[in-house]
């Protein structure tokens, strides 16, 4: 495999970079710069971030289509809710249950659907979503139809933050790990991979697992910032909302979903001034976007310091990273 | 070394192989030919256990394979040249080859491997950065008999290793095949360029219909008349 030498002087540059972001957004929350609405917009982005990059790991690099991400973000906010509100945790530990309970459920939904390919795993996790919102919508326990009020808004911002950057960390470790190669060789021939000894079913499942635990996380941060979950938060338009952030960045581009996550929050806020032709203007972007870049925003490559000295040197074409 | 023995297999209740037996020596070029549907394919994927056989046996290196998992016949030392080349297209050529080594951990050994692969294939050589999607049809055969190679197998899979190639090619990659075979590796050859494969194979069984009709040394078979008549033009 692939060396990757990693220098301190390089790591410490984007520790710096992180840390900077960090404060200066940090400083904007407390001194008032960044209002409320602002803020709402900006966990609703890092939110985004967090399902987006988890679902790319399913659809772009394993190349299995789900359409059910938003059911493992349900879980994982209900399962969160549920330690905080009812069993009186602390929010770390709703936090590690909303994340271990998402990724059993990838596990349980993932050993026998993975059988299935293209179109029919995709009615498969479909109806999975659909099958935990309506369970969720007869569970008196957890409210029903009219779901949890009054949940306490742990989310805070250092949290957050955190845990978008460990989920980006996280997934593109995975990624270019030796883990990653297999997963991206299942996507690209499964026939072959199994040829080459790679355990197929194993790593499908694998990165159905890593998946769902992110999509969780994401569901715990949500909960805890928006006051109220109910059923019908995560229907399976829900779930289209995340795959069009990950169609439109790229399917196998981290760095695209990203940046597809952070594009799409900020044009749902845009929009909201024009309320009646909201959604028009919302899928005709889309449209627009897709007609001139079929391939996502990046296509299957990724964006990192290496493009940048490439565009600076001024050798252009196709760039690949390792 | 491969001993296979009666394999049954079904597609549904398409009954695709009937008692099926071949059996590969070491150190041989053994030539499966017949048409197309024949079940050519269907044996070789029963063997690297892609499919499984509902009775009969594979025995591999005295060790019975019937039942054990796609990834452990690699790591017991048989790889395969599918069909088709299925090489993994947005992965480089180098990528490719590792993959082929997937299995194994001698970093030092898949080096040296990998710089045999490239002193055989230059052309690989030259387009190692390349991504193995853009290669032309020939360059993609040598990368998938590469990536075979870097398992470093003791027996080789070969399916239609011919297909929808130039005639020149074609040439070639049966030169290649022999020269793999001639240090040391053991090809279990799958084709439908019956006099191409007989003329490299030391012995060869004609498949009908998921049945065996005729085995034999390849020289000879390429004389018998039935073979002539149905797979050599005459």
């Amino acid at each position: 495999m692939h060396e990757k030498k990693v220098t301190w002087g390089r790591a410490l540059i984007e520790i710096a970079i992180l840390v900077a972001l960090f404060t200066l957004v940090q400083y904007f929350i407390t001194t008032g710069l960044l209002n409320r609405y602002y803020q709402i917009n900006l966990t609703v982005m890092c939110i985004n971030i967090i399902l987006a990059v988890s679902l790319n790991i399913i659809n772009g690099f394993t190349g299995q289509l789900s359409l059910g991400h938003a059911g493992f973000m349900a879980i994982g906010a209900y399962a969160s809710v549920i330690m905080t509100t009812m069993l009186d945790q602390p929010f770390i530990i709703g936090i590690l249950a909303a994340c271990v309970i998402a990724a059993l459920a990838g596990f349980i939904i993932g050993v026998p659907t993975l059988r299935l390919k293209g179109d029919y795993l995709a009615i498969a996790t479909l109806a999975f979503g659909e099958i935990i919102r309506v369970v969720l919508q007869n569970i008196d326990y957890v409210g029903g139809p009219a779901g949890i009020v009054g949940i306490p808004k742990l989310t805070t911002w250092p949290l957050l933050f955190g845990a978008t950057i460990i989920t980006i960390v996280v997934i593109v470790n995975i990624i270019n790990s030796s883990y990653g190669r297999a997963i991206i060789s299942v996507r690209e021939d499964e026939i072959a991979a199994e040829l080459m000894g790679v355990n197929t079913t194993k790593y499908k499942v694998l990165g159905f697992v890593v998946g769902a635990l992110f999509a969780g996380l994401a569901g715990a941060m949500y909960a805890h910032y928006f006051y109220i979950i109910k059923p019908e938060t995560f229907n399976f338009l829900k779930s289209f909302d995340i795959l069009v952030i990950v169609v439109l960045g790229g399917l196998g581009s981290t760095t695209g979903a990203v940046i597809a996550a952070v594009f799409i929050t900020l044009l749902n806020a845009f929009l909201q001034k024009y309320a009646a032709v909201r959604m028009i203007l919302y899928a005709l972007t889309l449209i627009i976007v897709m007609i001139y870049r079929p391939q996502g925003l990046m296509g299957n490559k990724e964006l990192s310091r290496k493009t940048f000295s490439r565009i600076w040197s001024g050798k252009n074409g196709p760039v690949r990273n390792k | 070394m491969l001993q296979v023995k009666d394999i049954e297999v079904y597609y549904g209740a398409i009954h695709a192989l009937k008692k099926l037996s071949i059996e590969v020596e070491q150190g041989t070029i053994v030539t499966l030919i017949g048409a197309n549907g024949a079940g050519k394919t269907t044996t070789l994927k029963t063997i690297s256990g892609l499919l499984r056989s509902k009775s009969g046996s594979i025995t591999f290196n005295n060790t019975d394979i019937t039942k054990v998992a796609p990834e452990k016949i690699v790591d017991m030392g048989i790889s395969q040249v599918p069909e088709g080349r299925r090489v993994f297209p947005t992965m480089t050529v180098l990528e490719n080859l590792e993959m082929g080594a997937y299995l194994r951990k001698d970093k030092k050994a898949i080096d040296d491997d990998m710089d045999n692969i490239f002193t055989r294939f230059p052309r690989l050589k030259e387009r190692r950065k390349q991504l193995a999607g853009t290669l032309s049809g020939g360059e993609q055969q040598m990368l998938a008999i590469g990536r075979a190679l870097m398992a470093r197998p003791q027996l080789m899979l070969m399916d239609e290793p011919s297909m929808g190639l130039a005639p020149l090619l074609v040439k070639e990659i049966f030169e290649i095949v022999k020269d793999i075979n001639a240090k040391g590796t053991t090809i279990l050859l799958v084709e439908q360029n019956a006099k191409m494969a007989l003329s490299i194979a030391h012995k060869a069984y004609v498949i009908e219909t998921g049945e065996i009709v005729l085995e034999g040394n390849a020289a000879d078979l390429m004389k018998s008349d039935e073979v002539k008549k149905a797979y050599l033009g005459g």
